[in-house]
């Protein structure tokens, strides 16, 4: 019975990867508890720049337009979450749905413009469209952004469809549902996992299509498409509004679990952020970004809370002298200095495995299959001796 | 016989040189078209003032009875003209399979298609026909090998494969075996003449005299961009202006 079952499993299956992968991400509070990660806030972060970074992947990963922009529809999708809030609904369905669909038109301009040029010209094109949305969204657009303070709620808002439904008025501000379902601790993070899991079935879906391979044929030889029949303009926006999309989801997400959107969201801090991670992780990869989403999500939130006290209880097992030599040396790569190890980290997964952690993985299971059968074989040459 | 394409007063100059001056030419239908002549007489360049690589200064160039000036490559690829390059042009970073499944893609979507719903590992049909190719130029075996590790005549063989699968009306082929081994390249000649009995129209660029002797129905002579001579194989073997601007040259390696 479980033999037949496991038969029938297979990584190339969609089904079989789809049941590995939302099993892993729904029982992440579990898995995480011995990291210290599985508290809601955190959790929320992993899945929400998981969406952003499976959505940059597409782009980056297969058709290797590195954009230094997409901050932007980070910031777009919570503003048009925001607005969405004041004037309509506190249900964050109508909201990230929204949020999406301003997003893309956003990727679509922004696209439209960058995706003239390629390589550098291209990187450079987003960045610069990317840092005037930022300073946009700073100063004039301050009526629709709140420039400085950043887009919140306000006793005052309208909210339309909630009123109209008789949500009578309420002491202080009211806080985003889902039919009900509170945005804050476990059940946020549950809504935002469910997202998850779709965005990574899309990747999944256009990274095993005909579309996904032509995208990929684009990063090889860009070329030799156009000499193939292929009008590769298209096929490269197409692939830069997803992503955008992605983005704009990410955006609305963080909204939803915290209804506040600021300008510096689409800062090109952000932007390179997202870069990071998925170089990181692997780009081009299914899992990698997340990956590289989780590992510096885990550093900024983690070691960033370590302090030299946090440090001598790890090491108060060992004698006094030991103890303070190791913190005094590692609390310099904790706290205010875990930019530092990330830096470093960083560095060492660029020039040793330029393919990212997921290079190291696939040359760690490679090195562990050819064990295996040397095992086997060694076996059966034992056997074949007692025979 | 029907002209597939016709090529009438072509002139290109790169800054001062003149690459190609008042080319003539008249490809007819099934035949295979050699162009021979020295380095740098502006072979190749002609190739890419077909297929939209380089717009000439003037003339025209007529595939099928439409203008093909101006056009983009992907819609000249469309058209039915198809070129096989002098370095090889593949995704070095796929396998065989997916080299030749994408021109087979591009046949079958046009230029372009959002399908990011289906999957590849469906495409039966593809594939079948993909797997076919790569056994015409005989790299069947080697299928999941990656385009970027083989030998350069596996690449020269590999972009033939992906131009013969889009099965095109004319296939253009620039040195289509420099760089084999006399084994492979008398494979290929025998796979030229086997499209040829299926009626595909070719033009060949090739210095190796063997091959295009063996192949060609018409050869013209091109030689610092003018077209000096235009005929069956035996009246350019018998053209004294040929055999002193090029054939002497390679008769005395
Ligand atoms: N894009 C270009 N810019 C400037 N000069 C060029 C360009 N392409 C070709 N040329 C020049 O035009 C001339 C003809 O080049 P072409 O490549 O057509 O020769 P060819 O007959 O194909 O030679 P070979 O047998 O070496 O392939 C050469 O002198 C070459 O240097
Ligand atoms: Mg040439």
């Amino acid at each position: 019975m479980i033999k037949s079952i496991l038969e029938k499993f297979s990584l190339e299956k969609n089904s079989s990867v789809m049941l590995v992968f939302a099993a892993v991400v729904l029982s992440a509070p579990i898995w995480l508890t011995p990291f210290g990660a599985n508290y809601p806030d955190l959790l929320q972060k992993f899945a929400i720049f998981g969406i952003f970074a499976i959505g940059f992947n597409i782009l980056f990963g297969l058709t290797g337009y590195l954009s230094f922009g997409h901050a932007v529809f980070l910031g777009v999708g919570s503003y048009t979450a925001v607005w969405v809030f004041k004037l309509f609904t506190m249900n964050v369905l109508p909201a990230v749905m929204l949020s999406v669909a301003i997003a893309a038109v956003f990727a679509l301009l922004i696209g439209y413009i960058s995706l003239r040029r390629s390589g550098i010209y291209f990187s450079i094109l987003t960045l610069a469209l990317a840092q005037m949305s930022y300073n946009l969204a700073y100063s004039v657009l301050t009526p629709i952004t709140s420039g400085e303070t950043g887009l919140q709620l306000s006793s005052e808002d309208p909210r339309y469809i909630d009123s109209l439904l008789g949500a009578g008025v309420q002491e202080g501000l009211p806080a985003t549902n889902f039919f009900g379902m509170s945005m804050s601790g476990y059940s946020g993070f549950y809504f935002c996992a469910i997202f998850l899991i779709l965005a990574f079935y899309i990747s999944l879906k256009i990274f095993r299509s005909p579309y996904g391979l032509k995208l990929i044929a684009i990063k090889s030889n860009q070329k030799r498409m156009l000499y193939t029949g292929f009008n590769t303009r298209p096929y490269l926006l197409s692939a830069f509004v997803i992503s955008g999309m992605f983005a704009g989801l990410a955006g609305g997400l963080m909204a939803a679990t915290d209804p506040l959107a600021g300008a510096e969201r689409m800062q090109w801090t952000a932007s390179g952020e997202v870069v990071l991670m998925t170089i990181l992780g692997g780009s081009g990869t299914l899992i990698g970004p997340l990956l590289g989403v989780g590992v510096i999500k885990y550093f900024e939130n983690i070691f960033s809370a370590l302090n030299e006290t946090s440090l001598r209880e790890i090491f108060n097992f060992l004698p006094d002298v030991v103890a303070d030599f190791l913190v005094s040396i590692t609390h310099v790569f904790v706290g205010e200095g875990w930019h530092l190890t990330l830096g470093i980290l960083f560095m060492l997964v660029v020039i040793f495995l330029p393919g990212g952690i997921m290079q190291g993985v696939g040359i760690f299971t490679r090195y562990y299959k050819k064990k295996m059968t040397e095992l086997k074989s060694e076996r059966s040459v034992e056997k074949g001796k007692s025979q | 016989m029907s002209i597939v394409l016709e090529i009438k007063g072509v002139n290109k100059t790169f800054g001062g040189l003149k690459a190609l001056t008042d080319v003539n030419l008249k490809i007819e239908e099934g035949k295979t078209h050699a162009i021979i002549g020295p380095n740098g007489a502006g072979k190749s360049t002609l190739l890419n003032c077909c297929i939209g690589k380089l717009i000439p200064d003037s003339g025209s160039v007529t595939f099928n009875g439409q203008d093909m000036i101006g056009k983009q490559p992907y819609e000249i690829n469309h058209a039915g003209m198809v070129r096989v390059f002098q370095t090889p042009e593949i995704f070095p970073e796929l396998s065989l399979l997916e080299n030749v499944v994408i021109p087979a893609l591009a046949k079958r979507d046009g230029i372009f298609k959002f399908n990011p719903f289906k999957m590849l590992s469906n495409e039966t049909e593809i594939h079948d026909q993909a797997m076919r190719a790569l056994a015409d130029v005989g790299l069947d075996k080697f299928h999941q090998k990656n385009a970027g590790s083989i030998s350069r005549g596996d690449k020269r063989r590999l972009e033939l494969a992906m131009g013969l699968i889009q099965n095109p009306t004319l296939l253009l082929l620039d040195e289509p075996t420099a760089g084999m081994a006399r084994h492979d390249t008398n494979q290929t000649i025998d796979l030229l003449k086997k499209i040829k009995d299926r009626g595909m129209t070719k033009i060949i660029i090739e210095h190796d005299m063997h091959v295009v002797f063996s192949l060609a129905d018409h050869i013209s002579v091109l030689a610092q961009g003018c077209i000096i001579a235009s005929g069956t194989p035996d009246e350019i073997r018998n053209n004294p202006k040929v055999k002193e601007a090029y054939l002497g040259e390679t008769e005395d390696e």
